[in-house]
This record gives structure tokens, sequence and C-alpha cells, in this order.
């Protein structure tokens, strides 16, 4: 079993979001899909972002690799990436095709998605699609690419590497392929890997290795992980910090054991209750979260979650924001009955003026 | 509690059933080989209760599902359905008034709740098409109907003027189920359901299932991979594999003591939403082999953990055991599973 750091948490983080804002220009406007999120990213930690559909989950991992794809744009926050040297760069200042985001992107942050059919091409073999990540970022020759891909592959568990790296990927099981996305994205040393929603469409049986491979990988390389899913099983194994998003907001944030055994949130806490569980009486009914989630073009007032919420306050709720602000020393969570609107007029004056 | 007839009563009865799919291959599409999807499967379902079929892909839980509402023609096999005047109809080769019969007592819930609604028809003419079918001439009555339906399933009727593109994924499984209960049926055979809703959806429509089996009676007859919803909705289960039941019994008796490997696999495999759960977990080698070239013997042998000689040679027959299980294993007897214990405090 992974070994959860209690409190040893390095105190600068690798990857640092703050107040990203991403949205899609339509016709009926712009909407915002991922509406000022902040995170923290670190060395040997996975953070688990997390909720419904239309959340903005994949979106904020998309804006991380500036990969958003038109008509969706970044229109405000900040992407840090703190370098080796310590030096820290605002990905968002770096241009769309420049050289140095081409540089970050598969180098220092890598992604594995959660279609390994789609996201690989049929017309080339494996062994090419790798290879080509290892000439354009580490230069290598086509003999030590060749060699260092075999490699990887045994290294994620690919039987007869020498043999697969000749093999296009529709000759491979889902549960293979996703290997290989996983021996591609790591393929450069990368020092933050994003995997977004990694295992949902592999078997159960298949989606425990992926995720036992996933979590080797980080032990022996230290990199910091993001893990995007609907998938509160997922989360709990895999994670180390949590950040609940509804409607392109963050509402909770914090240590795993905090958030699945002392949710403040009201949404965290009646997705935690709704979810299915293989210990649950049978026949037994599930405490139900009234009403599904708006489309992101009907974005609620005030906090977007009041119209489902059975503890929204008329008046409060339906007509400001609330914040994301500090809950004890290390959850953060954006609701009135937390932070009641008058201790927030006086301690957020100062940033609201 | 529940108006649910647990009379023992059969309703439908599969013995032996078989569905193999041919590959073609070259210029003249030659037969090569062949794919058993579903090989030898026998169940019964009985008034009033859910019976879950649960494996993973290409286990064959979808295509016996389709068998049994007749969409796919069996390759060998009995499919008996106990009318409510007890005649037996074999839904193989049931004609004329026994197939209408069957045809209204049998219906089916999909997984999409987009691609099996016709986006041109409005919810109305979705829900009452069945009855359109089968003989309900009046259009106030058939709008009646759709009213009661789409109250039952707790949409507001006031929609019925609506397109599908109008409703959420939830509410779109919602009308797919009042189209199913339009005709009274007796069964339902609902393929993963609630898989392709988000959790908070996904909920909502299990209750609904259950609700509407209080107080219809409905059999059910639920396919899914998800153990956890398995366990919310089902009185009994059948765990499958590679086209064969490896185990059938009551749903208590299945999470807490299985007595197949796969079954303990399964079980152990599901992550729990727990960050202090300590569950041991069991790794199976290698992945689910291609149904068109199964392992000899037990089709789980390569990648079962407690397997022997004898395992790659023999099938098992699905014995069976106590209290009406049946389990197809060797070493069902000696081997002492770990099955996942029901939680004391909700």
């Amino acid at each position: 079993m992974l070994q959860r750091s209690q409190g040893s948490v390095p105190n600068r983080p690798i990857l640092s979001v703050r107040d990203l804002r991403t949205g899609f220009a339509m016709r009926d406007g712009f909407v915002a899909a991922v509406d000022g999120v902040s995170f923290d990213m670190h060395e040997g930690r996975t953070l688990a972002i997390v909720g419904e559909s239309g959340c903005g989950k994949s979106v904020t991992a998309r804006s991380v690799l500036r990969i958003v794809e038109r008509p969706g744009k970044i229109v405000g926050g900040e992407i840090l990436l703190r370098r080796k040297d310590g030096q820290v760069d605002d990905l968002v200042g770096f241009g769309q095709d420049s050289k140095d985001l081409r540089a970050v992107r598969g180098r220092d942050i890598a992604l594995v998605f959660q279609e390994p059919m789609t996201s690989f091409s049929n017309h080339y073999t494996i062994g090419n699609q790798i290879g080509e990540m290892l000439r354009l970022h580490l230069r290598l020759s086509q003999r030590e690419t060749r060699e260092r891909t075999i490699e990887i592959l045994g290294r994620v568990g690919i039987p007869s590497p020498e043999r697969r790296i000749d093999e296009y990927p529709f000759q491979l099981s889902g549960g293979l392929r996703q290997r290989v996305m996983i021996a591609m994205a790591l393929s450069c040393g990368p020092r933050v890997l994003i995997a977004d929603e990694p295992t949902t469409a592999l078997d159960v049986t298949t989606q425990a290795q992926i995720l036992d491979l996933l979590r080797s990988m980080q032990q022996q390389t230290n990199m910091a992980m993001m893990l995007i899913t609907h998938d509160m099983g997922v989360v709990a194994e895999m994670a180390d910090d949590v950040a609940v998003m509804y409607l392109g907001k963050l509402v909770e944030y914090g240590p795993v054991d905090k958030i699945f055994h002392a949710p403040r949130h009201p949404y965290t806490r009646a997705l935690l209750r709704s979810i299915p569980s293989i210990r649950a009486k049978p026949r037994s009914r599930l405490p139900v979260l009234q009403g599904s989630i708006p489309s992101a073009v009907l974005r609620p007032t005030g906090c977007p979650f009041h119209p489902r919420c059975e503890q929204a306050m008329a008046g409060t709720c339906d007509r400001d924001m609330p914040q994301l602000l500090p809950a004890s020393n290390d959850v953060e969570v954006s609701c009135f009955l937390h932070h009641p609107p008058e201790s927030l007029s006086t301690t957020a004056s100062g940033v609201a003026s | 509690m529940t108006a649910r007839p647990q009379s023992g009563q059969r309703l439908l009865e599969v013995k032996r059933l078989s569905k193999s799919f041919p590959i073609r291959k070259g210029l003249l599409r030659k037969v090569t080989g062949a794919v058993h999807a579903v090989d030898d499967v026998s169940f019964e379902v009985e008034a009033g209760e859910t019976l879950s079929l649960v494996g993973e892909s290409g286990c064959g839980k979808t295509t016996t599902a389709r068998c049994v509402v007749g969409a796919l023609d069996a390759t060998a096999g009995e499919l008996t359905y106990y009318a409510e005047n007890g005649a037996a109809i074999d839904t193989r080769s049931a004609a004329g008034e026994l197939r209408r019969r069957l045809r209204r007592d049998v219906q089916m819930v999909f997984q999409d709740p987009i691609s099996s609604l016709n986006p041109r028809m409005m919810v109305l003419d979705i829900i009452a098409e069945p009855l359109l079918v089968h003989g309900v001439r009046n259009r106030s009555e058939r709008q009646d109907r759709v009213a009661e339906l789409m109250r039952l399933v707790g949409l507001r009727p006031e929609y019925m003027q609506r397109y599908p593109h109008a409703f959420s994924g939830g509410q779109r499984q919602r009308i797919g189920i009042a189209r199913a209960i339009a005709l009274n049926p007796r069964l339902v055979v609902a393929d993963e359901p609630v898989s392709a809703l988000d959790v908070s959806v996904q909920a909502q429509v299990v209750n609904l299932l259950l609700d509407l089996q209080d107080q219809l009676g409905i059999s059910y007859l639920f396919v899914a991979h998800d153990l956890s919803v398995v366990k919310h909705m089902s009185d009994r289960v059948a765990v499958m594999y590679l086209g064969r039941i490896v185990e059938i019994t009551d749903t208590v008796s299945l999470y807490e003591q299985p007595m197949h490997p796969y079954t303990e696999a399964l079980l152990s495999a599901a992550p729990e939403p727990d960050p202090r759960s300590k569950s041991r977990r069991i790794m199976l080698a290698g992945e689910v082999p291609d149904a068109a070239n199964p392992p000899t013997g037990c089709h789980f042998h390569p990648r079962c953990p407690y397997a022997v000689e004898r395992c790659g040679i023999e099938k098992p027959s699905l014995d069976a055991r106590a209290n009406g299980r049946r389990v197809a294993c060797h070493r069902a007897d000696e081997l002492n599973l770990v099955g996942v214990a029901e939680e004391t405090i909700a």
C-alpha cells in the first residue's frame, strides 16, 4: 500500500496554477469552463481533480499543457512551472506554438489520455511514436532511441518489448495500449505527469494493474502527478490531495483523508454519499443529490451549486459567489456556510475593491 | 414493505444457451472460425426478482441479454418464458399471438440514453409507440397513459411535447424506462442502464428502478460491470467470464463468501471510495483472453492464482452447492476465498 506523506509537504511546489480562467467563445456568448482555479503540485505527490461531467476538470488539465482546442482560450491566470535550477516560468506567457512551450510539452509535463485507441496513430509502429519524443526532446541517435524505447516498454510491463516495439497500436489489447501510452509519457522523464481519466475505458482488473503501474512509476521517479477522474474510488486509492470541481469552480481542496472523512462543502458531502457501495445492503436506496448539473451556458447566479444545495441560503447563495478560503490549516472550501458573507466582506474587501 | 411477489414463480428459464458469431476472412468471406460469445449458459429469473449478470468486457453478458429479448437469435439452447397464465412460451420459435405476448411482457432498457431515443420524435410519441403497436388506437387514451408513465418515472408530463435533446442524460434514461414499462411488462432487461450517467444522477436512476420494482412487481435481468451498482440492485448475481457463468448465487453470499477465484478477484479489484480502506488486492496477470481463441479447460486458469494442472485440461461444470449456489471451479470446496463484508453503519 502507498504510504501517504503526512505533513512532509515540500514547501516549494513544482507547478502552481493561479486563478486560471479558460473559456469558449460560443454563439451564445463566452462560456467559462474553468473559472478562477488555483492549486499546487508537489514532487512525489498526486493531486486528484475530481468532478462530474462539465465541471472543467479536463479543460483544466489541457490548459496546463496549453492544448485547449479552439474556440477554447485561456483568458487569465498563471501556470507557474519551477525548473530544476529554481527558475519559475509562467506558461501562459509563452506563445501558443513557441519553441519554449514545445520544449515543455512531453518533456517537463507529459500527458496520458483516456482513450488509448484514438490518441495513437495507427499508421506508425509504437516504437516509432515513442521514438519521436526521444529524438525531438533528448536528441538521441537512432540506435540509442531504439534501446531506450525497449527499456521503457519493459519498465511499464510490456512482455517481450523487443518484439512489441515493431507492432502497431491496433495489434495491442486495451490494457497494453494504455501501458504503451504511459511508456510514451514517461519516456523523457517528465517531472509532472497529467493523467486524464487513465483507466476509465478499462475493465476493473486491468484498471487495478494500471493504477499499480502509475504508483510504482511515481515512486521510482518522484514525479508530481495530476489525476483527472470522476471515480471517487480511484481518487481514494491514488491521491494525496484532492480538488473537487463543480461547474468550473473549485469548491473544496485539501488532503485526501480530510476530503473523504470530513468533507465540508455540501456538494462534496452529497457526492460522496451518492456513490453506490460494494458494502451496501442489497436493494438499499442511495441518498440522492436532487436535480442535474446545469449546462455551463446557463450557469446559475451566485454559487453554481445553490439550486441543488439543501442548505442554500436565500438572498446569499443565489446572489453572491463564495470565494475559496481556508477552513482549517490544510483545507480550503468555497461556501457561505463556512465563510458567512459578513466575515467575507471584512476579510476579502481588500481583494474585492 | 414491498409489493414484490416473492413466490418463487418462474418467469424465465435459460437452458444451455450458446451464441457464436462467425469469423469471416478473405475475398469470399469464408468462415474461418467462430467467436463463442455465450457458451452453454443456464439460469432462471423468478417473478419479482432481480438477477444481475456481471463481468468484464467480452464476457457475454450483453449477448445473453440480447438473446433473451430476441434481438439476437441464439445458436443453441432453450429460452422459455412463462406467461401469467402459466403457459410456457419457447421464445426462439414463438409466432403469432404468443410472439405478441412475449414482445409485450419482455422489454428492454438500453445503456446509451442518447442513441436509444429517436431525436426526431417527441417524448410523447416515443413513450406512446409501444402502446400504438400493441393496439391502443385512441390518441387521448395514449396521451393519458404517457402522462401517467412520465409521473411514475419522475418526469413532468407538461414536457411530453418536447424532443429528447431538451432533456439531460438522467432524464433521457427516465424516458427510456417509461417506454419500457408502458405495456406493464413482467420482465425488463436492462443493459448497463446507469453506466453512462454521472454519479449524482446514477443514484437517482438506481432508486427509480428499485421503486418501480416495488410498485409494479417487475423482474429485472440487470446487466452491469459495476459491482457496487449491482450490490444495490440485485437479489441474485451471476458472474460471467469469457462466455460462461462461473458463479451464481444470492447477492449477500456472493459478496461475502465468493467461491470462484474470479469472483474474488473482481471484488478485490473494485476501488473503494475510502482512503483508509486496506483492502487486499488480488492482482490478476494479463487480460481477458480473446473469445475467438479461449484457453483450454477452465477459461480462467491462465490468470487464476489458484490454478492447478487439472484446470488447464478439464472444463469445470457449474455444480450445485448449498442454498442454490452454483460454481464452476475444480477447487471451489478446498479454497477459502475472501469477500467484502457488509458495512454495519450506513
